[in-house]
């Protein structure tokens, strides 16, 4: 058997022996089995893979975790789901196919939630978890989502993530990645944006031994969307982060601002796709990558790659490496700050404005302390 | 003892030597003021003493309260009392000047054997500070030195003393850029700090300074050696007659004069 046909064969195993469920939910699980074991994990030959190897993933016989069975879902779930992420994407076939218990949110049109649909993901076994959610804000709806991943040991997370925007509705967006640091995390999100809907998106990454980010939106005519991003990486660690922005239509506006911190052996890659097509006149588009690489043996591989099919539109795009700046280091010591504070100072300070951005006060002291105790890790 | 002896100082940057033997003694509560003409080292003179690794000390000694100054970190020295002025303030986004400010003299307090100034206290202190120097308190919120006007920046770096009180104060071409009534509001600030336990080296290119941060020394800097020292009159012969009065070849600054 090839290495390929025996990992597919493992899998195999593990979807064969999931409780049984409705027929519709069998029938798209089936489908997306097929689409996987055709696909197969990807390999650094895929131009879209070309950084980051997934063989430690595709090599481990991964088991489902025990007790997990399917939850009815309402028609008009059922009428969204598995119908915007790729299944092109092995990760997205490979998690539909294990579907089960979908986390789903609708809001209904004109509803503004007070409080963020929290949706945590606690794991602690030796397993493969394929967690799906889907959310639906309804045209003026406004809310807030809150995803957060955290585990211990060793496992494996494949997230997909869809979120569909109704006509000038407005949806805060934050995904915070604490995975353990033997942990691997996979994790697509797809976001349909309707007209005028006002989407924005915060990817704090910080922990997982091997981590890929996909964030994929289509924007339709006046919708706003931002991307803010940001990645810390030390030792070993892998982080790639690729997202898609894709302006389907005229007036459309898409902020991006992506920042790493490296440290260590660690290797992050940006790559930032921006689609204008060729009736989206009017766009507005600005991409910025921003990376800290605070060692010599760290490795930040960063590429915008934009597709302009249409002519009246505003496109900027930047990408920054650099190293802590020596003079403010200086700086910070003349006067009598130590060298390890100050460098854990201004590591933090290049973060800030990612963090500053989080509107929901205790995420953003959570994730504060987070940072803080990182980057006193970092400097000592 | 001396607060401050130096003592023969080389230093180079890269394969080029800057200081080439200066020696310079500073006795608690004196104020020495350096002048020179463009290049002649005397902001490698600050940035040595302050540590900056840049420079390579590569001959001599400087002693500070009798102690091996250039064994110790940068961060030593200021926590020891040591400060320097800025000729030119460092920008630094994302850290508030208010966090700044308390972090270090916190780290000083801390070094001195005194307990830490709670976030009410400090703030209490700041304030007087502040109207000494007539500063804006939106400043404290900002990030250090970002988006600061020239004469801020200095008026930002006088501030910083008179919260870390230092005991050796080196002003580095704070006057520089600024108006008279900036310039009067540093020198005020400087002034209130001045005792027979503080002691100053003022580096300045303009005798008007000195009218208000009047010197007990004034010594003139060429090319890494200290050539001439004298009294405060020293500064009004420079003013009347140039470097050029002293055989020193300067044409920035004779062309600069008009
Ligand atoms: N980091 C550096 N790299 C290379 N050369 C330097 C560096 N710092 C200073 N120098 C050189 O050393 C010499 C002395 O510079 P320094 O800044 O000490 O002069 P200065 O007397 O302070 O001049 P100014 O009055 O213009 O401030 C100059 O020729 C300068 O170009
Ligand atoms: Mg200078």
């Amino acid at each position: 058997m090839t290495a390929v046909a025996e990992q597919i064969g493992n899998w195999l195993a593990e979807f064969s022996g999931q409780a049984p469920a409705a027929p519709w939910l069998q029938e798209l699980r089936a489908a997306a089995f097929q689409r996987f074991s055709e696909l197969g994990f990807p390999t650094t030959h895929n131009e879209e893979w070309r950084f980051t190897n997934v063989a430690p993933i595709a090599r481990r016989p991964w088991r489902n975790p025990p007790g997990k069975s399917s939850s009815e879902l309402p028609e008009e779930a059922r009428r969204h789901l598995a119908q915007y992420a790729s299944q092109a994407n092995p990760f997205v076939a490979l998690n539909t196919a294990f579907l089960a218990d979908v986390a789903f949110f609708q809001v209904p049109r004109g509803t503004v939630l007070e409080k963020p649909i929290e949706v945590t993901h606690q794991v602690a076994s030796m397993a493969a978890y394929h967690p799906r959610t889907l959310i639906l804000a309804g045209a003026n709806a406004q809310c807030t989502i809150v995803e957060t991943f955290q585990g211990t040991g060793s496992y494996f997370t494949n997230a997909v993530t869809e979120i569909v925007a109704g006509e000038n509705a407005v949806v805060d967006h934050y995904k915070i990645q604490l995975e353990s640091r033997e942990a691997y995390h996979v994790a697509t999100m797809q976001v349909q944006l309707g007209r005028n809907a006002n989407f924005t998106t915060h990817s704090i990454s910080v922990g997982g031994a091997l981590v890929r980010n996909d964030v994929n939106a289509v924007l339709s005519d006046g919708t706003e969307a931002t991307l803010n991003g940001l990645y810390l990486v030390n030792g070993s660690q892998h982080i790639d982060n690729h997202t898609v922005i894709d302006h389907a239509k005229p007036h459309g506006t898409s902020h991006e601002l992506y920042k790493g911190i490296l440290d260590g052996k660690s290797s992050a890659v940006f790559n930032g796709r921006i689609i204008v097509r060729k009736d989206a006149q009017k766009t507005d588009s600005k991409q910025t990558n921003k990376n800290l690489v605070l060692s010599d043996e760290a490795v930040i591989d960063t590429k915008p790659e934009l597709q302009i099919l249409a002519d009246d539109v505003r496109c900027t795009h930047g990408a920054t490496i650099g190293q802590l700046d020596s003079e403010a280091l200086f700086y910070l010591q003349s006067r009598g700050i130590g060298k390890s504070d100050a460098r854990s100072l201004l590591t933090y300070a290049f973060a800030q404005d990612i963090i500053d951005r989080i509107k929901v006060p205790e995420l953003k002291d959570r994730l504060e302390k987070v940072l803080f105790e990182r980057f006193h890790e970092h400097a000592h | 003892m001396s607060l401050l002896e130096i003592k023969d100082l080389h230093a180079t940057v890269g394969d080029r030597e800057i200081l080439k033997g200066i020696s310079l003694t500073v006795d608690a509560g004196e104020v020495h003021a350096i002048m020179g003409p463009n290049g002649s080292g005397k902001s490698t003179l600050a940035q040595v003493l302050a540590g900056r690794e840049l420079y390579a000390v590569t001959g001599g000694q400087v002693l500070y309260q009798g102690q091996d100054l250039l064994a110790m970190s940068p961060e030593d020295r200021a926590r020891a009392g040591i400060f320097l002025a800025f000729q030119y303030p460092v920008e630094i986004p994302g850290v508030s000047n208010m966090y700044f400010l308390k972090a270090a003299l916190n780290a000083i307090r801390k070094q001195q054997g005194m307990e830490e100034l709670d976030a009410f206290d400090f703030l209490n202190m700041v304030r007087e500070k502040m109207t000494l120097l007539d500063m804006d308190q939106a400043l404290l919120n900002r990030p250090v030195n970002t988006g600061f006007s020239g004469g801020e920046k200095k008026r930002n770096e006088i501030f910083q003393m008179a919260v870390l009180e230092p005991k050796l104060a080196i002003l580095d071409e704070t006057d520089s850029g600024l108006d008279i009534d900036a310039l009067k509001l540093v020198a005020h600030g400087v002034n209130a700090l001045r005792g027979p336990e503080r002691s100053m080296i003022v580096v300045t290119h303009y005798q008007r300074l000195l009218n208000y941060i009047v010197p007990d020394y004034v010594h003139v800097l060429a090319e890494g050696r200290i050539v001439k020292s004298g009294g405060k009159e020293l500064a009004l012969e420079l003013e009347e007659s140039g470097y050029a009065g002293l055989g020193i070849a300067d044409e920035e600054e004779a062309v600069g004069k008009v």
